[in-house]
């Protein structure tokens, strides 16, 4: 990009949303309706951990709140409306990434009633269930779940949730595992902290387990490192958070095993007998 | 058309052919031999989004033509202030010019009676703030249409509102899709008898398309007719003869989706209606099926890249014909149905003819849905053609996506060898003016992605210039010939306008940097243009004011899903925003800025 395309989006940027001094306030960029992440009464780990910086920092909190879709980071992160986003993927080309602060992975949820114990992609009970997996809406998306279950034919077997349900329910991404709950569907395979989270707080007796990967997954990444994003450049709060992860990793660790976030090491699932 | 006694005196005096009963004509001096039109062409008049039914976006002034074009000067000119994508185009009526911003949705009337063409008045709908963060590809508007004294269009927040077209005041408001399921409208509704014809978008967030018909009187919902399920969902009943073999059988907008995956069906309507006032049907096209991941939706997909004939009234559909099966590139068919009665390998034919994004263009006999002919009018390499027997793309296979299949150099891109904008059709030429693209695509890599929580990866797609030296052009298509005659390319820009064409021989379209063109319809020669404050990716028209003399108007504002890359909010650092669409189009922030406005030209 040319440096006068540079300064044209920086004058955008600047207009459209004047900069704070990042040293007085702690600008955050949330979903106002997605737990366990966060919400509009701060009720979401994200928010917790968002508190816990601003302290941190010697700064006020602030929010941001857009539905994390489509345009998500160009409405917000990138349009200077905050400074930071409390969880990317690391390494998302859309923002600048700290070092990771936690690892998961994607889970089975099912019924503890049903007693299907489901590790594996390769477990031979699901050619006859009902797999529910979230459909994103991307271009060519390959939620690494459904990648894993297409590879061995279960296509019949999907039951996709569009991952934005209904703005107007609460936490619309929880669908997929209120589906297990009913009995609408035998199991879902979602993203590990969704799924600890709605699995341990559900009325039904529900279980999620952490995906064992299989030697036919090795090219599927079914768990991911997950930072804190801020906009390309800003280097001096990245920095900041940075430190700031490191001096509070047990504290993040807590915070996380309150709300039934599955956690694996850097080398990948666990395969717990 | 509602026309009053002093404009109707008006027009007669510039075109005696009108006869008190027969206010527009169906046929135009000059018209190349056994072409006839189908339904009445504007005259003074532009009261639907095409100008006429079938959607040639013809007119038969000629007032202005190949002589005194470049004459043209703006006599009147209002910014709006929106800084977004402006689609679509005014309607006139009554000698008032009506403007739909794009969101917030401002319907606005101007007087052309009097010198600077003052705000009569200015009608604010206040739609929903957060259809603003569904939409997929800018918030834009296509256009409105004029029935019974109302202005028809529909809100960004899926609601359809009629406004008397005198006093701006509400008429009705109905609530037509559900901004909570990801349901958004941008297209331009038509009316046909009493009864309001109504389109949806969003198909990327899973949304099911489908056509909704209003009461005119009282905007009440008459029927819907769905783009996926069982044959009940789709209106299909008794009558529904599809012309080819794929096409038929019980609940396919079903059996050709693995189990209940076409609840979350897309092909959505986001494009143009036509209408065939002596066969009595509508026509229109679906868009992209609702998962894009094509592995997860193994089947036809029904009823996605389709084209549907309907009955208005009813609903009841005559005949489908799905473009490309199991889609796989993004290829909606919304584009625009073009109606003319023609000769046709020496026979007369009822012609639908359709340049779609899959880059062919499709010439089908709209009585019965046979395709005649598919002739690419763009470089294409995911298919090597069309067998008209069955009606089935013979499809390139090492340029269709799949799981560790990262297909390189599919032309065209998912933006298509033309987007929604409408083309222009002269009888008296035979040419079908087609505003165009030449961009091609690679799939590449995967790349983690993020959403709404959820960590994954998707398939990168860059999108970039195709064969040729160019990435725009508008092409004059000979239809009967199936084949380009003349071209006028862009080297660095699609062609992202709608066209018009006239009885003057002269064919109006803009450039995404901002240039209002005018060429000779027979030989593409440049008569005139003029850069303008904004890039226009709306729809000329033209009418004649109080005096009696022809006008043409435009939109000028960059925005929309190409042109989005000059919105100040959408980087050019990465080639794979946007869609994709970054990289095709890195140049144009330098080429035009944003900025709604409409521009008004005398000669």
């Amino acid at each position: 990009m040319s440096s006068a395309t540079k300064s044209l989006l920086a004058f955008f940027f600047c207009c459209a949303a004047p900069l704070v001094a990042a040293t007085a306030e702690l600008r955050v960029c949330a979903d106002p309706n997605n737990l366990p992440y966060s919400n509009q009464q701060q009720q979401g780990f994200e928010n917790e951990l968002a508190q816990l910086v601003a302290r941190d920092l010697g700064v006020s909190l602030s929010y941001f709140w857009f539905p994390q879709r489509h345009k998500f980071f160009r409405n917000t992160l990138l349009a200077g409306a905050c400074d930071v986003v409390m969880e990317v993927p690391t390494g998302i080309d859309v923002a600048s990434t700290t070092v990771p602060y936690y690892r998961s992975i994607y889970v089975f949820v099912s019924r503890r009633d049903r007693g299907l114990h489901i590790r594996s992609f390769d477990d031979p009970q699901l050619k006859s269930l009902r797999i529910g997996v979230h459909v994103t809406g991307e271009n060519d998306d390959r939620v690494p779940s459904t990648t894993a279950l297409l590879k061995r034919g279960l296509v019949g077997n999907l039951e996709g949730y569009d991952i934005f349900g209904k703005l107007s329910e609460q936490n619309p991404a929880g669908d997929i595992v209120r589906a297990v709950a009913d009995k609408t569907i035998d199991v879902a395979v979602v993203w590990g902290p969704l799924g600890g989270y709605f699995a341990n707080r559900s009325s039904a007796p529900l279980e999620a387990t952490p995906v064992c990967p299989s030697p036919l997954d090795q090219q599927i990444p079914l768990s991911f490192d997950i930072s804190m994003g801020v906009r390309r450049g800003n280097d001096a709060l990245r920095d900041k958070l940075n430190s700031f992860i490191a001096r509070h990793r047990s504290d993040i660790r807590h915070l996380l095993d309150s709300y039934s976030v599955p956690l694996v090491s850097a080398q990948g699932g666990q395969c717990q007998k | 058309m509602r026309i009053v006694n002093g404009f109707l005196f008006i027009l007669c005096m510039v075109i005696p052919l009108i006869g008190q009963n027969a206010p527009s004509p169906t046929e135009v001096p000059g018209s190349q031999a056994g072409i006839h039109l189908v339904s009445p062409l504007p005259t003074g008049e532009w009261t639907m989004p095409a100008g006429d039914y079938a959607n040639t976006r013809f007119s038969p002034l000629s007032q202005i033509n190949t002589g005194n074009v470049k004459n043209l000067h703006i006599v009147g000119e209002m910014a709006d202030g929106i800084p977004h994508g402006h689609e679509g185009g005014p309607l006139v009526v009554d000698n008032t010019l009506y403007m739909v911003t794009p969101f917030p949705n401002y319907l606005i009337a101007l007087d052309l009676t009097k010198p600077g063409y003052p705000m009569k008045w200015k009608f604010e709908p206040n739609p929903d703030q957060r259809s603003v963060g569904i939409a997929c590809c800018d918030v834009v508007n296509r256009g409105a249409s004029y029935a019974d004294g109302k202005i028809i269009y529909n809100t960004l927040d899926a609601n359809t509102v009629a406004v008397d077209a005198k006093s701006g005041q509400l008429v009705w408001k109905t609530k037509v899709g559900d901004t909570d399921l990801g349901e958004t409208i941008t297209m331009a509704p038509i009316v046909v008898k009493d009864v309001v014809l109504v389109g949806d978008s969003g198909a990327e967030l899973g949304v099911r398309g489908k056509l909704t018909a209003l009461d005119l009187k009282s905007g009440k919902i008459l029927w819907r007719a769905f783009n996926s399920g069982p044959d009940s969902d789709a209106r299909i009943g008794p009558d529904f003869k599809p012309f080819y073999q794929k096409d038929r059988g019980k609940d396919l907008g079903v059996t050709s989706w693995t189990p209940d995956q076409w609840r979350l069906g897309g092909g959505t309507i986001w494009g143009w209606i036509s209408y065939d006032p002596e066969l009595n049907l509508i026509y229109y096209g679906t868009g992209n099926p609702g998962v894009w991941n094509d592995d997860m939706r193994p089947g036809d997909n029904k009823w996605s890249i389709t084209i549907w004939a309907r009955n208005p009234e009813t609903g009841d559909a005559k005949w489908a014909y799905q473009i490309e099966p199991h889609d796989g590139w993004d290829y909606d068919e919304i584009m625009e149905n073009v109606l003319v009665d023609m000769p046709w390998q020496g026979k007369t034919r009822k012609l639908l003819i359709h340049p779609g994004r899959t880059g062919f263009v499709f010439v089908l006999d709209r009585e019965t849905g046979e395709v005649l002919s598919a002739e690419n009018f763009e470089p294409v390499t995911w298919a090597k053609g069309y067998d008209l027997k069955t009606g089935l793309p013979i499809e390139n296979p090492d340029k269709r996506p799949h799981t560790n299949h990262y297909a390189r150099g599919v032309c065209p891109s998912s933006t298509g060898g033309k987007e929604f904008v409408p083309s222009s059709f002269s009888p008296k030429t035979g040419y079908l003016y087609i505003p165009a693209h030449n961009t091609c695509m690679d799939y590449s890599g995967e790349d983690v992605n993020y959403i709404a929580g959820t960590p994954y990866l998707g398939a990168s797609v860059r999108m970039y210039p195709g064969p040729g030296g160019y990435q725009g052009e508008l092409i004059a298509w000979d239809v009967a010939n199936a084949k380009k005659v003349w071209s006028v390319k862009e080297a660095d820009l699609p062609v992202y306008s709608g066209v018009l064409a006239t009885a003057g021989d002269v064919v109006f379209y803009g450039t995404m940097d901002g240039y209002f063109r005018a060429l000779d319809a027979r030989s593409g020669n440049v008569l005139w243009q003029m850069k303008l404050s904004s890039g226009i990716i709306g729809n000329p028209m033209t009418f004649l004011g109080p005096d009696g003399k022809q006008y043409v108007a435009i939109y000028v504002g960059i925005g929309g899903w190409m042109g989005a890359v000059a919105l100040p909010s959408v980087s050019t650092d990465d080639d794979y925003a946007a869609l994709g669409v970054v990289g095709a189009m890195k140049k144009i922030k330098q080429m035009t800025s944003p900025g709604g406005a409409l521009y008004v030209f005398g000669y």
